[in-house]
């Protein structure tokens, strides 16, 4: 042993050691995990560290995407390119209820989120009956997600309750559940949104293609810029073709294509994104509609109501 | 305000060459303690925007947020900035740890910001369990205070070897040096004294920024580094644990196919590379190191701080729980510890109850005896206990139903910290801390017997079991259990009934009615029922046993299927009515206090091997339906 010379480890390597060792332990005691996979650049990482976990095996359980139908078309790709790729299981799950009603980011604002995304991700873990679904959540994101476990427990109805976590010690986590709550367990938790763009590049880690600006045909919408993706399917619903406008776009964050503000960019490697995002003065979910509802709690209160 | 500490200028002039620096930043995590006054949020506020790390809509929001609801004046309140539940920035107090996150030019730095509140102690241990370094606030107006000393303790004793005294607010002082070393003079005595060898002291104001960043024209007889400065220089610890011996838990084993067979895990300790001889413990056996596997191809060596997996040379048993470690040097196993444990559930500790222990990987179940003694955490005095209520922090022994691999907390932190877990609400209640091993546990070893519990049992041409029957106090438990046995005798089986009276007429006698001396009596009937069924009896208890964790715990001592737990449901109202030992009646007089029923809990069975509902069916039929149930009896 004495041959081998000490070495510091990075923070990308104790931080891809910690998410890695998270990952195996919940394998190790879960019954039923689940991967939830959102083709955003976390899931990506997190996706890609759970291959790392594993290998020679691929990951034991399988990505599950909760849609919303409205996700921009290059997202779907990536999506079905990564799952063959993982050797891994992929279920799409679209809520029912949502899709019969026509719910859309348009006509029914914040509803939209709820029936979609919360409803349908609680009825996607029902119907398979996961306990311990992955989630690609930072700490550094937003206030609430800072005070959050690494092992987060929901109540039957799926409800977070903010002010009776389990005490969370050294690395030892405690799986163990009551009948009817499950666990959302958060690898990347002490990631930084530098470190996850460093690891996509140091990983050469495919990502959806829209991170990276390039001419896109664009639209405003209350004062914000969007990408017009599916220009029949917004005819439909607005009913009249909104004004196009070909821009050189990016985005920061990506979600369904009328929710997910764009920026005008020509930012077009890796490099030249991670320095535009540290060169930027506005922070990553700010292009998100969803954290502006019920004021500076927003994300905390749509968690106790079981989002993700 | 203050010069800014960033590296704009590198990323705006060479993007790569700063991707290059900072891809090469090594990690350190801190934690900062104080009170509320002493600044804590502030400075955090502060370390956050000297780093760049708050965003122009983010500062927005904080001006507009410190004019309504801030602390400071019309000043930007940073406060505001880190306390993230709606219930915290109500009530203006931190509940939970935040962890935070910033970079400098050479390191990447999480910050777990947390409560001082006494009451919000096992949040702190929570934040300090993972932390390499701990800023600990002063107000230079108030000095070396009650909290400061609890933080300190609290530190020490989760083993944080490197302190920063912050003396803060030097400017409400105005820098005045003497109250500066007053201060340190006070903490220094004290640390002293409860064994903290050495720490850092600095002047600084987390409000005006001094000393944060770099030294301030503000305290010229004070010539340290700056907090940054100092943040960035101390060694982690996970480059120390590269200089022990290997340990590696084995966290799960990969088995893709026939051809291969890898033990993943996170290395706890030391260096191993290809060639090396190892050790799975707590078997004992030995191999060599044949491969380290990753998903970027096998690697020549890993230290401590990776999760790899590791391929060995020769097919031995090893799966969750063992720990690969060197071959020359291996921990030792043991089951019985003293250890000091923090109290973090609002139901106090049980003495005597099973709990599920887990260190490393290992998940073993416990038992805690009566603390030796608590320690107040605000005096340091140890104190006389029955018990550990939350927050509470006391020296116990804790003997566990299997050998456990570990080593001394103060050595190592992966092999010697454990916690508690609850085996009915499933809740995490104690960080604990393996201090030693009971030499008692080493010198004692099972003497292995040729005639084993198989040969008993054939012997006696029936298959042991443990029926225990469980109800409240005149539920028929012990009329049943009678009957049963009388069926059985006719059927020529080897029976013996253990009853709950007779029992404390003898071998339990010492033991009353309290929650501890109930946990202990039935901890002595099911090692005596164990014995018997061991010698290949077929065992009948009658016990109120009202609390599921002893049942439970009685349960795990039987091999799988031998433990038949019969549920004689009774509800309250017809045993009380029945009252055949009049006891209910001196209950509801307040004469006999601990009723089960009355002023004492019962937990009914949640899944029993049977039910028997003693108001539909007469003794002699629930006896009927019992024994059916057992059938075949071989």
């Amino acid at each position: 042993m004495s041959d081998i010379p000490r070495q510091t480890l990075t923070h990308l390597e104790r931080l891809e050691a910690e998410a890695i060792h998270i990952i195996r332990e919940v394998v190790a005691e879960a019954g039923k995990p689940v991967m939830l996979y959102s083709v955003g650049k976390d899931s990506a990482v997190m996706l890609h560290l759970a291959r790392k976990a594993f290998y020679p095996s691929p990951p034991p359980f399988p990505l599950l995407h909760v849609d919303t139908t409205w996700k921009f078309q290059d997202m779907y790709a990536l999506r079905d390119t990564m799952a063959a790729a993982s050797g891994m299981e992929l279920l799409v799950y679209q809520n029912p209820e949502a899709a019969t009603r026509g719910i859309n980011p348009f006509d029914h604002g914040s509803l939209h989120t709820d029936m979609w995304k919360t409803d349908g991700l609680k009825q996607a873990l029902d119907k398979y009956g996961f306990d311990a679904a992955f989630g690609g959540a930072r700490r550094d994101e937003e206030k609430s997600r800072a005070k959050e476990r690494i092992f987060s427990f929901r109540t039957a109805s799926h409800g977070w309750d903010p002010k009776n976590q389990r005490p969370e010690l050294w690395n030892l986590y405690n799986a163990r559940k009551n009948k009817g709550e499950s666990i959302r367990i958060f690898p990347i938790s002490n990631w930084t949104e530098l470190d996850i763009w460093q690891y996509i590049q140091l990983n050469d880690i495919p990502i959806v293609p829209l991170y990276f600006a390039a001419e896109r045909p664009t639209y405003e919408w209350e004062g914000q810029l969007f990408m017009a993706d599916d220009i029949p399917r917004l005819e439909q619903v607005l009913g009249r073709r909104p004004e196009i406008t070909m821009k050189s776009v990016r985005f920061r964050t990506l979600g369904c294509f009328p929710l997910t503000g764009a920026v005008e960019s020509t930012a077009a490697t890796l490099s030249e994104v991670i320095q535009e995002t540290l060169l930027t003065t506005t922070s990553e979910r700010q292009g998100r509609v969803i954290d502006k509802d019920a004021g500076g709690a927003g994300m905390e209160k749509k968690k106790q109501e079981g989002y993700f | 305000m203050e010069p800014v500490y960033q590296t704009d200028a590198l990323i705006a002039e060479d993007i790569d060459a700063y991707l290059v620096s900072h891809q090469h930043k090594t990690m350190l995590r801190f934690i900062t303690c104080g009170s509320v006054d002493d600044g804590k949020s502030t400075l955090i506020g502060r370390l956050l925007y000297d780093s760049k790390m708050i965003f122009e809509d983010q500062l927005a929001a904080l001006e507009s947020d410190s004019k309504k609801v801030g602390t400071q004046g019309q000043e930007i309140d940073f406060a505001l900035l880190v306390d993230g539940l709606a219930a915290e920035r109500e009530q203006g107090i931190t509940i939970d740890v935040a962890y935070r996150f910033f970079n400098t030019e050479k390191r990447k730095f999480i910050v777990a910001d947390c409560p001082g509140h006494e009451q919000y102690t096992r949040n702190m241990v929570t934040g300090a369990s993972t932390a390499d370094l701990a800023v600990i606030l002063v107000d230079a107006r108030k000095g070396v205070l009650v909290q400061t000393r609890r933080h300190s303790y609290l530190c020490h004793l989760i083993g944080i070897r490197n302190i920063v005294l912050a003396v803060n607010k030097m400017d409400l002082v105005d820098y005045d040096q003497a109250v500066f070393d007053g201060i340190v003079a006070d903490y220094a005595a004290f640390a002293k004294s409860i064994g903290i060898t050495g720490f850092t002291a600095m002047p600084i104001s987390g409000f005006k920024g001094d000393n944060i960043t770099a030294p301030s024209a503000n305290t010229p007889w004070y010539s340290g580094p700056s907090l940054i400065e100092h943040l960035e220089s101390v060694e982690v610890l996970s480059a120390a644990d590269q200089a022990q011996p290997l340990r590696m838990p084995v966290q799960w084993v990969n088995r893709p196919n026939l051809d291969f067979r890898g033990f993943s895990g996170l290395i706890a300790s030391g260096r191993v590379k290809p060639g090396d001889a190892i050790r799975v413990l707590p078997s004992g056996k030995t191999s060599t190191v044949s491969r380290i596997v990753t998903f970027d191809g096998d690697i020549d060596q890993a230290v401590a701080g990776q999760s790899v997996t590791l391929c060995l040379a020769d097919e031995i048993d090893c799966s969750r729980g063992d720990v690969i470690a060197a071959a020359d040097s291996p921990p030792q196993a043991a089951d019985q510890f003293e250890t000091t444990l923090v109290w973090l559930n609002d139901e106090a500790l049980l003495v005597g109850r099973s709990y599920w222990l887990k260190l490393g990987t290992q998940m073993v179940s416990a038992t805690v005896q009566e603390p030796k003694y608590t320690i107040n955490v605000n005096t340091m005095e140890k104190m006389a206990a029955k018990t550990l209520d939350l927050n509470a922090i006391g020296v116990a022994e804790i003997a566990t139903d299997k050998p456990v691999v570990f080593e001394p907390y103060s050595e190592a932190r992966a092999l010697g910290g454990f916690i508690l877990i609850d085996k009915i609400t499933n809740a995490t209640v104690a960080a604990g801390m393996i201090n030693f091993s009971l030499r008692r546990s080493q010198n004692i070893h099972w003497q292995p017997t040729d005639i084993t519990r198989a040969d008993h049992a054939a012997l006696k041409n029936q298959t042991p079991r443990v029926l225990w029957f469980t109800g409240l106090s005149g539920s028929g438990k012990s009329t049943i259990a009678n009957e049963v046995e009388k069926q059985l005798n006719l059927m020529n089986r080897h029976t013996f009934l253990l009853d709950g009276d007779n029992v404390r007429h003898g071998l339990n006698r010492d033991l009353g009615f309290t929650e501890a001396d109930r946990i202990e009596n039935i901890r002595r009937v099911g090692e005596v029922a164990k014995l018997m069924a061991d010698a290949g009896l077929i065992v009948l208890t009658a016990f109120i046993s009202p609390f599921r964790a002893e049942r439970e715990m009685v349960r795990a001592m039987l091999p799988e299927g031998e433990f038949v737990e019969v549920f004689v449901d009774t509800p309250l109202e017809v045993a009380e009515a029945r009252d055949v030992k009049g006891l209910y009646k001196k209950a509801r007089s307040g004469e006999l206090k601990n009723f089960t029923g009355i002023d004492s809990p019962y937990e009914a069975p949640v899944n029993p091997e049977i039910r028997v509902n003693t108001v539909e069916m007469t003794p002699q039929e629930a006896a009927e339906l019992i024994v059916r149930k057992l059938l075949p009896l071989k």
